[in-house]
């Protein structure tokens, strides 16, 4: 009852439990965070807007993207992923969700940030609806722990057009 | 070590209900494990409620070895969810971010593009010849959680099997003369 083996076994599952027990706590802490985000987007140029060859819309633009997403970090975080997404809807489709532009965040400080660039992937509609389509800039961040759960939420700016004719 | 004693002991003197409440003794302990399984396969309505990172396109937040926990859900897809799916002629699962969705006005027809964190492009050269878009019948569950290091050890068994067997072999020979 006192040999090696039972006493390593023993410490070896109590080591494991506690650790899992440690886990969780961490992660419930993330919950006690009540953050408050907040971001501005300008679409500083629509580069090009086409129609391509299979006949669906492309655009390409340049961007400014300003956020501070420093209140989000809690002691738990590994890093915060975000990315803007243009959101609108067709005839055809209800939802579309394109993604534009993405990032990692791994650091505090560097959640307070001001970027220009252009759209980082395409924005191609399926089929040709984007003339003088509304839309929204949705600001998506993801915050992932360093351990347990993680959270996911958004920030949506109404209020964006595309041109009425192609460019 | 006493311990390797003691079992070499027990061994030489058996009797066969002795052996044949080992023997049970084991298989409980296998069901058991094979019954929490599916309770959580239930619980999370996935096909595989836990996952082993395998590859470096989700770096940094998921390295080889982390433990991602899933949830399936009724939800739609959305952007940024993160996806476990399936492509048809790969048996390993991927695990990456979607980055669009178009979702047609009938609700049940979406089409999900996806792409790893850590990679150039998006997973357009992963999918079957000619696929440019995942539906919903790819997808087995979105992450919610995750556990670091903690599946490393699956991947040391798959790449050395020869681990797998001692350690297989090992627990077995404690199973099996384990005195209670």
């Amino acid at each position: 009852m006192h040999s090696f083996g039972y006493r390593a076994n023993a410490l070896l599952t109590f080591s494991l439990t506690i650790l899992a027990l440690i886990c969780a706590m961490a992660s419930l802490s993330d919950n006690l965070n009540s953050p408050s985000p907040t971001a501005t987007v300008q679409i500083l140029n629509v580069n090009r807007f086409q129609k391509k060859s299979s006949g669906d819309d492309e655009v390409g633009l340049t961007l400014d993207i300003s956020a501070d997403l420093q209140s989000l970090f809690t002691w738990n975080t590994k890093q915060v992923f975000v990315f803007l997404a243009a959101e609108y809807s067709t005839p055809r489709n209800s939802l579309n969700q394109v993604s534009l532009w993405d990032g990692i965040i791994p650091l505090k400080e560097d959640a307070k940030f001001s970027t220009k660039t252009k759209n980082k992937y395409r924005f191609i509609d399926q089929g040709s609806n984007l003339r003088g389509r509304d839309f929204n800039m949705t600001l998506h961040w993801h915050v992932m722990p360093k351990t347990g759960k993680m959270f996911a939420d958004k920030l949506v700016l109404p209020g964006f057009r595309l041109p009425e004719s192609y460019r | 070590m006493g311990f390797i004693g003691d079992s070499i002991d027990s061994l030489k003197s058996f009797s066969v209900r002795h052996t044949i409440e080992q023997v049970i003794t084991l298989g409980m302990i296998v069901s058991s494990a094979l019954i929490i399984w599916k309770f959580l396969m239930c619980v999370t309505g996935s096909e595989s409620p836990v996952v082993v990172v395998l590859s470096e396109s989700m770096e940094p937040a998921f390295q080889r070895g982390d433990i991602l926990f899933l949830r399936m859900g009724e939800d739609p897809i959305r952007a940024g969810e993160i996806v476990v799916f399936n492509i048809d002629r790969r048996e390993i699962p991927i695990v990456h971010r979607v980055i669009k969705v178009h979702e047609r006005n009938d609700t049940r027809y979406i089409d999900v593009l996806t792409k790893g964190d850590n990679n150039d492009q998006d997973d357009r050269v992963l999918y079957a010849p000619g696929q440019q878009w995942l539906q919903h019948e790819h997808i087995m569950g979105r992450a919610v959680g995750f556990l670091p290091y903690v599946g490393y050890i699956t991947i040391i068994m798959t790449e050395n099997p020869i681990i797998k067997y001692i350690l297989i072999g090992a627990l077995g020979l404690l199973a099996i003369t384990s005195k209670d």
